[in-house]
């Protein structure tokens, strides 16, 4: 595919940005264009947040990403509001343990997993954002599990070293459930 | 022959556009009497403001820009903060400082900016032909009190010396007049004082000047003296207001 | 080169710093904010000054101050804060002292809102401030050209001794993409006929002034600045111009939008109608030299801005009014879709 257009939606604190910045890291690392767009504004501060990432092998038109490929959905306003604009064919990842699927389309590929549940079970506090990336990493082959690592590695601050690993496994968990 | 009087070099030697009988000129002296005897002239900068010191950048000798209106505060902090080794001073009067820049005023104090103002108070708006200032004193007629300044309608006259003195960043403060001998050496002393807190890197320095407006008084020179002494004086009492010997920041890493 | 992904805010102020911008004035505003809070990271560590000022006003005079010493100086601002610093600017242009503004714009008039826009082109244009004066102004379309112009700016501003504007939005500050840093080495200037930065006794006094009481003065100096922006119109204009050779509408956008309508115009194509796109990098100076040649084929013009319609008369000026030129703007920090631009391509293509 020589463009994917992916958006990330959820309310501010869930890491959506976060995660965003690590798929912007991977197409980095891979060599592909890229942009990340995140909405701005008093959603950062505990609001409804969302984030425009597109990885594409051609330089980047628009970095608003209005009718996404992957849909990444962390809670219900964002499901109910972005479902219906996800592109035919396209794939929507969605944590089961917050959001009711009520979606009635055919023409896109449902992903739901309680990746919050997930996340509270094997003590990975706040890692319901990466888990959801582990499962679309699983369902699209976007990138390789290697470079998922090593973008991970890239968007990890420093001082925050040590929650690598974890990270890590939250992906490994998405990828198996 | 020996010289016993002469104009001080860093005061260049040009007509200037002030009305006769207007204490400008003093300060201009006194202040250029300062920068040459403490030998810093080609490491002085200074700003000048809008009002009737205006075009004072003609009139200095050491390096000159023009501020807008109010905000020499502001140029003189962008001027030392890059320069940290030069002298940086505005020169401004009462509408300039206390009035449109009054922001710029305060934060440059609360900052400790390690410059001098020279602060010119004549109770008037001078170059525009005799408007309220913001120290006009109550009931003074101007142009723009015809019968007189009412604190009901126009308020209070700003006591910048008072009002800085409680801001941290201020190490020295102190109004003095120009109406006499013994004042205008004692404001020399303070232009002195400030400059040399300049050079010890204590902080903010602010000398404010009791001056007159002859012209825009309506009064004679000599009867614009007696105004500063009579009515000036009881209201904006003289003196020291603060004077932070040790200067504002602690020895070491405070600055930042 | 390395390639770094970074926001647009924080690509401004990073190619700033290795510009060799050694101080930056700012005051805090969405949507620009990452770049104060980058340089008060970084500035210090490259030995120049970082300083939060009390308003926007005292930023744009800490600048001049600066300035006016020769140093290379900085603000950066969105729209309501831009017009705050107008004043400053206009001071600036009047004391001939060269400075960087940039300006991460958001809807307006008033407080507006926080979301992107291009509304304030003819402030930027034709009158950041009161009086007969110019600024060079730059409309960056990535994050790369953030960089890349910024860089541009410094240099022009102390070569023509003028205020220089970044123009971009609030898209393009938020934005993250690659970006690579080239070596840069900035052109030294001299300007040690003119700064104000203490005499040492060594030569006449300098005055930074803008303040002329006669009018032959006055009028003078600002006769001799418009020479200066004739050689700049002849010689710094900018412009892209993608698809231009045989097309028969050519739309016209700058900084972001010009993204949306490059996506549109390839839609277009695709679907077989002739559209092209001329997007000026440089706003002030108009490159009329290299609108007129995009437009040689062209039968209408559209100029497509996130304004209810700024620059579209610029394009008519600077095609003389030869052929129609139609307008597509949303605003109010709204962003125009490719879907949306592609549809009044079909509109315009079906009335050739």
């Amino acid at each position: 595919m020589a463009t994917t257009d992916i958006l990330l939606a959820g309310f501010g604190g869930q890491g959506i940005l976060f995660a965003g910045k690590i798929l912007a890291y991977c197409g980095l690392m891979d060599n592909k264009e890229l942009s990340w767009l995140p909405s701005y504004g008093p959603e950062m501060r505990g609001g409804t947040c969302n984030c425009s990432v597109v990885i594409s092998d051609e330089p980047i038109g628009s970095p608003l990403v209005l009718t996404p490929d992957i849909l990444i959905a962390m809670n219900q306003p964002s499901f109910d509001k972005f479902v219906k604009d996800v592109r035919p064919g396209g794939k929507v990842f969605f944590d089961s343990t917050l959001i009711e699927n009520d979606c009635t389309r055919t023409d896109i590929e449902l992903f739901g997993i309680p990746s919050q549940q997930l996340a509270d079970d094997n003590a990975l506090k706040g890692g319901s954002n990466i888990i959801l990336l582990g499962k679309m990493l699983k369902e699209t082959n976007l990138f390789s599990l290697d470079t998922m690592k090593k973008g991970i590695e890239k968007v990890v601050p420093p001082k925050k070293a040590a929650l690598i690993p974890n990270n890590f496994k939250a992906i490994e968990i998405g990828m198996n459930n | 022959m020996a010289v016993v009087f002469e104009r001080p070099k860093s005061l260049l030697d040009v007509p200037t556009h002030y009305c006769p009988g207007c204490t400008h000129g003093i300060v201009h002296r006194i202040l250029c009497e300062v920068i040459d005897e403490m030998g810093i002239e080609g490491d002085t900068v200074g700003v000048c403001p809008v009002g009737c010191s205006v075009m004072a950048y003609d009139y200095f000798g050491c390096d000159m820009i023009e501020a807008a209106h109010g905000r020499a505060p502001a140029v003189a902090t962008g001027v030392k903060r890059t320069n940290p080794d030069k002298f940086v001073f505005t020169y401004q009067g009462d509408g300039d400082l206390a009035a449109i820049g009054t922001a710029e005023t305060v934060h440059v104090a609360t900052r400790g900016e390690n410059i001098v103002v020279i602060f010119i108070n004549n109770t008037i708006y001078g170059m525009t032909g005799g408007q309220m200032a913001p120290t006009t004193l109550p009931g003074q007629v101007t142009q723009t009190t015809p019968f007189g300044r009412s604190p009901q309608l126009a308020g209070y006259p700003v006591k910048v010396c008072e009002m800085l003195s409680q801001l941290t960043g201020t190490a020295y403060a102190e109004r003095v007049a120009v109406d006499s001998v013994p004042h205008i050496k004692a404001a020399k002393k303070a232009i002195r004082k400030a400059f040399e807190n300049q050079k010890a890197g204590k902080g903010f320095s602010i000398v404010e000047v009791l001056s007159t407006c002859p012209t825009n008084w309506g009064l004679t020179p000599t009867e614009a003296i007696k105004r500063l002494q009579d009515e000036m004086i009881p209201y904006y009492p003289l003196g020291v207001y603060k004077d932070v010997e040790e200067g504002v920041f602690p020895a070491e890493g405070g600055n930042e | 080169m390395e390639r770094n992904l970074m926001k647009g805010n924080e690509a401004l102020a990073e190619a700033a710093i290795r510009a060799g911008c050694k101080c930056f004035f700012g005051y805090p505003i969405t949507p620009q904010t990452e770049l104060a809070a980058y340089m008060a990271k970084r500035m210090h560590k490259a030995g120049g000054v970082f300083l939060q000022a009390e308003s926007e006003i005292a930023a744009i005079n800490m600048v001049l101050g600066a300035a006016s010493t020769g140093v290379r100086a900085m603000t950066s601002s969105s729209s309501p804060g831009i017009s705050l610093k107008s004043e400053g600017v206009s001071y600036i242009a009047g004391s001939d002292l060269p400075a960087v503004i940039i300006n991460v714009e958001r809807g307006g008039p008033g407080l507006g809102g926080i979301q992107p826009s291009q509304a304030d082109y003819w402030q930027a244009t034709k009158a950041l401030g009161h009086g007969d004066f110019q600024l060079l102004v730059y409309a960056p379309a990535s994050v790369q050209e953030m960089v890349d112009y910024v860089v541009k700016a410094f240099d022009r501003a102390d070569k023509y001794r003028m205020p220089a504007m970044i123009l971009a939005d609030g898209l393009l500050g938020q934005m993250m993409e690659p970006v690579t840093f080239p070596e840069i080495n900035p052109n030294a200037y001299d300007k040690s006929d003119w700064a104000a930065n203490g005499h040492k006794n060594a030569r006449k006094h300098h005055i930074i002034n803008s303040l002329y009481l006669k009018p032959d003065e006055l009028e003078n100096s600002i006769i001799q600045r418009y020479k200066k922006y004739d050689i700049i119109k002849e010689t710094e204009t900018e412009a892209e111009l993608y698809l231009t050779e045989d097309c028969d509408i050519l739309l016209c956008a700058f900084g972001a939008t010009a993204r949306v309508v490059k996506s549109a115009v390839n839609s277009a194509r695709e679907m077989g109608i002739k559209a092209g796109l001329f997007r000026p990098k440089t706003l002030w100076p108009f490159p009329v030299k290299e609108i007129n040649e995009a437009a040689k084929s062209a039968k209408k013009l559209l100029s497509v801005e996130m304004s209810m319609g700024q620059m579209v008369d610029d394009v008519k000026l600077a095609i003389n009014c030869s052929k129609p030129v139609e307008f597509f703007g949303r605003t109010g920090g709204v962003i125009p879709t490719p879907t949306e631009v592609l549809e009044e391509i079909k509109r315009i293509g079906g009335t050739l």
